[in-house]
């Protein structure tokens, strides 16, 4: 999972620095991710693990690095099982 | 609903909207127009010694600007282009002969370089950005523009063509967020004054879809946009007649605005939406400005 958060941001994330150069826990806003790369972050997300992020997951913190983000899609994967 | 049509047609009857067939599309009396004229001094007198640099657009902006603001992204569904028809004289006749028969003329009008205005102060920042590096005390502007957003409905308060009169601030964050504290007190200030009743609250703009449904949780887990609110068509649901942005970097970002050192200018701008000040003051102290309280007039006209 890790690998393919990477790639995404990689594509979409439009970050000055390479993605091989953020650690999981660095905060991704400060390393300059933009309120639309998010958005376009998050779509690429439900595509790749064919997910939909429900309306409490849809929020800043989720996509604050890429640990949270991992957290977040096996938080809305665990839901979905045990709905 | 019926609050926002009876409260229409009571404008309609007094004259002091001119109903034109067109939801949200409306022509102002001399009445109408006196009160707003009047607020907009009261708003001189408030903001007029900060020094401000006064700046009035057209209510149309350069499309290519438009297009680079992001304003798609975030609200297609409120924008408007301007088409013309840039056919030859064969095409006129196919147009009069479309028009004539009652069938869509529109489809083969060509989109100008220019689309309506959506905010007063979207075609500010680019223009700035062209003088150069920002002064150190970074800038103030004075705005107002009659703005576009397509969305029609019988709420006198929610009009398609209205305008705005905005104050600008580019400068360090610590600036930008002094400016939008004072003039939310100066806000509730000048509304105390002529009488009418606010309150300010966190909000959001109408980001489009559910991937703006992130923008918006965004926007208000970090503040960045209040409102001052007043009861005009139901007092659950209080309109918006003042907005306090604040935009972080984003549009020294996206435009270019630095300083001399080359970091980014941030930006706040504070907006008075005109007509629905002018609409609260008619609900609140009816529509014959006569009969308005004193202290009210007193205020407003001296």
């Amino acid at each position: 999972m890790n690998e393919a958060i990477r790639e995404l941001l990689a594509k979409v994330g439009g970050l000055p620095v390479a993605v091989d150069q953020i650690s999981d826990e660095e905060d991704l806003y400060n390393a300059g991710l933009s309120s639309f790369a998010s958005v376009q972050l998050m779509l690429g997300i439900e595509d790749t693990f064919d997910i939909e992020f429900s309306d409490q997951f849809l929020n800043r913190k989720s996509f604050a690095s890429i640990k949270a983000i991992e957290r977040t899609v096996e938080a809305i994967l665990k839901n979905n099982e045990d709905a | 609903m019926d609050a926002q049509i009876s409260f229409l047609d009571r404008l309609f009857s007094a004259g002091l909207l001119l109903d034109t067939g067109v939801d949200g599309l409306y022509g102002r009396s001399g009445r109408f127009e006196d009160v707003i004229a009047a607020f907009e001094r009261l708003i001189d007198r408030t903001g007029g010694s900060d020094g401000a640099e006064v700046i009035r657009f057209p209510p149309g902006m350069n499309r290519a600007i438009f297009e680079k603001s992001g304003y798609m992204k975030s609200f297609p569904q409120l924008a408007g282009t301007i088409h013309s028809f840039c056919g030859c004289e064969l095409d006129h006749v196919n147009l009069i002969q479309c028009m004539d028969a009652g069938k869509d003329w529109t489809k083969e009008q060509q989109a100008t370089d220019i689309v309506l205005t959506p905010a007063a102060c979207y075609p500010l920042y680019p223009v700035v950005a062209q003088r150069g590096d920002l002064p150190a005390d970074g800038g103030l502007f004075d705005l107002q523009s009659y703005c576009f957003r397509h969305e029609p409905s019988k709420d006198p308060a929610r009009q398609q063509m209205f305008r705005m009169r905005e104050y600008v601030r580019m400068g360090k964050a610590d600036d930008v967020t002094e400016f939008r504290q004072l003039w939310i007190e100066r806000g509730t200030d000048i509304m105390q004054r002529v009488g009418l009743p606010v309150h300010i609250d966190v909000a959001n703009d109408p980001f489009f879809g559910r991937a703006g449904r992130m923008l918006v949780n965004n926007q208000r887990d970090q503040n960045l946009k209040f409102e001052l609110l007043i009861p005009i068509t139901s007092t659950e649901n209080p309109t918006a007649c003042m907005s306090f942005n604040y935009h972080q970097d984003h549009f020294g970002t996206k435009w270019g605005i630095q300083f001399a050192d080359g970091t980014t200018a941030h930006t706040a701008c504070v907006g008075f939406g005109l007509e629905r000040i002018a609409l609260a003051l008619f609900h609140h102290h009816g529509l014959d400005i006569e009969a308005w309280p004193e202290q009210v007039r007193q205020e407003l006209w001296g």
